[in-house]
């Protein structure tokens, strides 16, 4: 009789909290309207330098001075608590499923763009982040979110090659040919690594092939798996985390990954390294700063926005994490030989691209990476 | 209060069937068995059943364009994917490796518990917790002094080339996925095989020693049989984790090798589809489920 | 029950007719001292690597204490250590007691619905890991949101979550090893424990705990280690400032691992190492009273 009891109550409650989940999941435009009516709420009742509570700040590991965090904290009285995500889509899990209790996130460019479309973010009160008049022309309107309605940019960066130039030649050519063309690639064998994203390394191909990285063709992603194929016999590794790692120790002599990891492991390194921008294209990701439609304490989040917009502020994020600023105002402020780095701040006639979503593709693109890797 | 604790015969699974056939004391005893039971139950079913409950219903979801679930338009397309050649040929690789791992952790692992389990009562529980203590550490630490000793500048490479031996790549490969993994899982396959040889009636041993002709003999007729609810136990608890394994795959073998868990977890965090993903797990579950408790019948009945 | 009492001296192996003939007691000492420096061997990697001066542990260039003093300084990381050890704990008691009720009660009762019990205990160790992360944060979400409405009581994820959710796999870790012990583990001794004693309980703890003690033991030290490892499911059912050290360090790995982990790992080494040696001597100290 009891074990009918044991199974008769979770029944109830799991058809209780599906109820709710149709309610909480919903259908995306419901999602929407759910979010906005949060928002307007919020935004309306902050003064400019305003606190409402102690910041919940979720960031990307080691992207902040730890002393901007301190600085902050005394300036304003209040405390902060960091924690870490380690993908825009952990980060995105978290958020659409109501368990991010946090005011400020750092979402990368086409994240913005999901989380906007979902009804996740706050608007950005331009009254309370007036320091978001520093950001350069060129980050004012970007795709992925146009005018920086719900969010501003905090540092950007471009997806390259990492080289070992006493292996590769100091006059190695920034080209993706280095990973990608069999004559090339195979002086090098079993020493290049690339990264594992699906998105980032089927780009790389793509740029190579002179397609566009956010193909949605069957046929070019086709071409593009069948170029990481037949090359990844000359491949060490697919690797998203310890590319600098693996380029330092020697293990590999080329490998791809993000510009800002590479200034902070080269900054320590003794060999003779380098970072290359592939002339064919390459990708170039702007984190941002936002503020959660359901956050505890909304003041906090756009004074502390604001905090880090400021032009000392915003160049002591770059003297300290090596990855580019998009503040313009900061650029007086920031190390020489960060400014005048143009692996960091390429020229601007540079041919780079922003990584958009996909919508269904991105299942293709994962498929045919999986495919061509094995 | 001397109630017999008589439960019915241990390899006969299902109850007795028909009321008026037990006796009291027999449904006092069930009683009792299900009580003690109960909380964990209870746990379980709340905090387990019920999560999972929705992966069930995410399977038969689809997939937004933004990579949102959208609960509605239940479909059966995910569970038809799951006979893609591409799955599939994972799902081979995964069990290949996982078998492998599991029979080498059991190799390594049972004259390994034999020996703890044949020492003296203080020895042993101090050589117990010298096995856990490296596995205090932290995973991704461990698994990354792998790939330092490894990797091609390392010692075991260096050895090899001072021996004038030829020296083949070791990290990225799968034999380094399968070293990790054997590493990784090693105690748990030492833990249960150690709680069951420890039990062991050594007197069985001995007379067993007198009767056959061989120490062998004596292993294969008596110790083996006695100590196989370990070993059942030792190869679910490595084969099944190890199958779904992913970081492993991904620290040591470069990912160049897909294995069954890094797929799920792709599903779930590249590209969005967690109605894909829920299906992929539900089937593991079932398919593991399936074979773990035919596996632990079979142990049993063996007994 | 202390840490290292776990030799179970209630057993019934009789040392001196246990020990296997001479040859093949010299094999199995060798095969166990392999097995140790094979486990060992990279943990003397990892110990060497946290006294490395460079911002990447895998390129030495020359040994200092520099991560070690970082660390004494790095709040992120002791907030994560020690949320990292409360869960531990407290999973650990928790799943232990629960997942030894649980193999007593499959392994030595029949009772309808059992088959059903006996299925889903196997489910938490074959779930994929990141499947149960999704699942238990969804249903955190919706389970609390569900509790606001009902009593306007609202938690929210941290520590709490994380323990909830640890328990839930180790209590089938746990059983899985206890049930080994217990099967086939001669039962004439219990029952004439419990005819012999006035309580069921006494008979219990006097008899069938010592018989099953390193069975518990061993799956309480599973439980130890999969909660003080595990990354995928903490990260999702973790709030603000319930990190635990494996996701922090798991977060840092994109920016290269530092010697600071390693510097945090050889001192929960040394504090494991610590606590054993403790318990060790109070064993003695006991023995010799």
């Amino acid at each position: 009789m009891r074990i009918r009891t044991v199974v008769a109550v979770p029944t109830v409650l799991a058809l209780a909290l599906l109820g709710c989940g149709r309610e909480v999941g919903g259908d995306p435009e419901a999602a929407g309207d759910d979010g906005d009516e949060t928002a307007e709420a919020v935004g309306a009742e902050c003064e400019l330098g305003e606190t409402d509570g102690d910041l919940l700040f979720y960031n990307w590991s080691d992207y902040i001075d730890p002393d901007l965090i301190t600085q902050f904290e005394e300036e304003h009285g209040v405390s902060v608590t960091q924690d870490f995500y380690p993908s825009n889509e952990e980060l995105l899990a978290k958020v659409q499923s109501g368990g991010a209790d946090y005011d400020v996130i750092v979402p990368s460019d086409y994240m913005v763009n999901i989380m906007i479309e979902e009804g996740l973010l706050a608007p950005m009160d331009r009254e309370l982040v007036p320091n978001a008049d520093n950001i350069a022309d060129e980050f004012a309107d970007p795709p992925y979110d146009a005018g920086n309605e719900y969010s501003i940019p905090y540092q950007w960066g471009t997806t390259g090659l990492g080289v070992n130039l006493d292996e590769v030649g100091e006059d190695a050519e920034a080209s993706w040919s280095l990973v990608f063309d069999p004559e090339v690639a195979s002086q090098y064998s079993g020493r290049i690594a690339l990264l594992d994203d699906p998105r980032e390394t089927m780009g790389a191909a793509l740029y190579y092939l002179g397609h566009s990285a956010n193909t949605t063709s069957e046929e070019e992603l086709q071409e593009a798996a069948d170029l990481i194929s037949e090359a990844s016999e000359h491949f060490a590794a697919f690797d998203s985390n310890l590319y600098t790692d693996l380029l330092l120790s020697n293990e590999v002599v080329i490998s791809h990954g993000f510009s800002g990891n590479y200034f902070a492991a080269f900054a320590e390194a003794e060999g003779n390294f380098a970072y290359l921008i592939p002339e064919e294209g390459a990708t170039k990701w702007v984190d941002t700063m936002a503020v959660l439609n359901a956050a505890p304490h909304p003041c906090t989040a756009y004074t502390f926005i604001n905090f880090l917009l400021d032009a000392e502020n915003g160049a002591q994020l770059t003297n300290w994490n090596y990855y580019a600023s998009p503040n313009a105002a900061a650029e007086e402020h920031i190390l020489p030989e960060v400014l005048e780095d143009p692996a960091i701040y390429p020229p601007d006639d540079t041919n780079l691209t922003f990584l958009e979503d996909t919508g269904d593709a991105e299942i293709l693109f994962n498929d045919y990476f999986t495919q061509a890797k094995s | 209060m001397s109630t017999v604790l008589e439960p019915p015969e241990l390899d006969e699974p299902t109850p007795p069937r028909g009321r008026g056939l037990e006796s009291d004391a027999e449904k006092a005893d069930s009683r009792r068995g299900l009580l003690i039971g109960l909380p964990s139950l209870a746990y379980l079913v709340v905090l387990f059943a019920l999560p999972l409950l929705i992966v069930v219903v995410y399977s038969f979801a689809t997939r937004s364009r933004t990579g949102l679930t959208v609960l509605g338009g239940w479909n059966i397309d995910s569970y038809t994917r799951l006979f893609d050649p591409l799955v599939i040929e994972i799902t081979w690789r995964s069990l290949w490796m996982a078998g492998l791992s599991t029979l080498l952790c059991l190799v390594v692992a049972y004259p390994f518990a034999y020996y703890l389990a044949t020492r003296g009562p203080k020895v042993r529980g101090v050589l117990l917790v010298l096995v856990m203590i490296p596995f205090w550490s932290n995973f991704l630490v461990r698994t990354y002094a792998w790939r330092v000793l490894l990797g091609s500048d390392g010692p075991f490479l260096n050895l090899l080339g001072a021996l004038n031996l030829p020296q083949p790549r070791l990290l990225f490969t799968p034999f380094a996925i399968v070293l990790g993994l054997v590493y990784g899982y090693l105690p748990f396959m030492i833990l249960p095989l150690y709680a069951s040889i420890e039990r062991l009636d050594f007197s069985l041993v001995e007379a067993a020693r007198d009767l056959y002709a061989s120490g062998w003999q004596a292993f294969r007729r008596v110790t083996w049989p006695l100590s196989l609810p370990g070993v059942v136990a030792g190869s679910v608890l490595v084969f099944i984790p190890s199958f779904g394994q992913y970081v492993t795959p991904e620290l040591l073998g470069g990912s160049r090798t897909t294995m069954l868990g890094s797929y799920v977890v792709r599903q779930f965090l590249s590209s969005r589809d967690w109605p894909f993903g829920s299906a992929l797990s539900v089937a593991i579950l079932l398919v593991m489920l399936v074979a773990a408790v035919a596996y632990f019948r079979k142990g049993g009945k063996t007994l | 029950m202390s840490m290292v009492d776990i030799g179970g001296e209630g057993g019934v192996a009789v040392d001196s007719v246990a020990r296997p003939r001479r040859t093949v007691e010299r094999i199995l000492a060798g095969n166990a001292w392999l097995v140790f420096a094979f486990l060992y061997l990279p943990i003397l990697v990892l110990v060497v690597l946290s006294f490395n001066d460079n911002r990447l542990v895998g390129v030495w260039t020359e040994g200092s204490l520099r991560w070690y003093r970082a660390l004494v300084n790095d709040r992120n990381v002791l907030g994560a250590l020690q949320n990292s050890l409360i869960v531990a704990v407290v999973s650990t008691l928790v799943s232990t007691v629960l997942g030894t009720a649980a193999a007593i009660s499959l392994e030595r009762f029949r009772y309808r619905g059992q088959q059903a019990f006996d299925g889903l205990l196997y489910l938490p160790v074959i779930i994929p890991d990141v499947t149960m992360a999704v699942m238990m944060l969804l249903f955190f979400v919706q389970a609390f949101d569900l509790l606001f409405l009902a009593s306007g009581w609202s938690p929210s994820l941290g520590i709490g979550t994380i323990s909830l959710a640890h328990i839930a796999f180790n209590i089938s870790f746990v059983a899985v090893v206890v049930r080994a012990r217990l099967a086939g583990l001669d039962r004439s001794l219990e029952e004439a424990a419990a005819d012999l004693y006035a309580s069921r309980w006494v008979a219990f703890r006097r008899v069938t705990l010592p018989l099953i003690a390193p069975g518990v033991a061993g799956g309480a030290l599973l439980a130890l280690t999969l909660s003080l490892d595990d990354v995928v499911i903490t990260s999702f059912v973790a709030g603000p400032g319930s990190t635990t050290l494996p996701v922090y360090v798991f977060g840092l790995v994109r920016r290269g691992v530092t010697p600071l982990i390693n510097a945090v790992s050889v001192l929960m080494l040394a504090g494991s190492m610590l606590l054993v040696l403790l318990s060790l001597l109070l064993q003695r100290r006991r023995e010799n009273v």
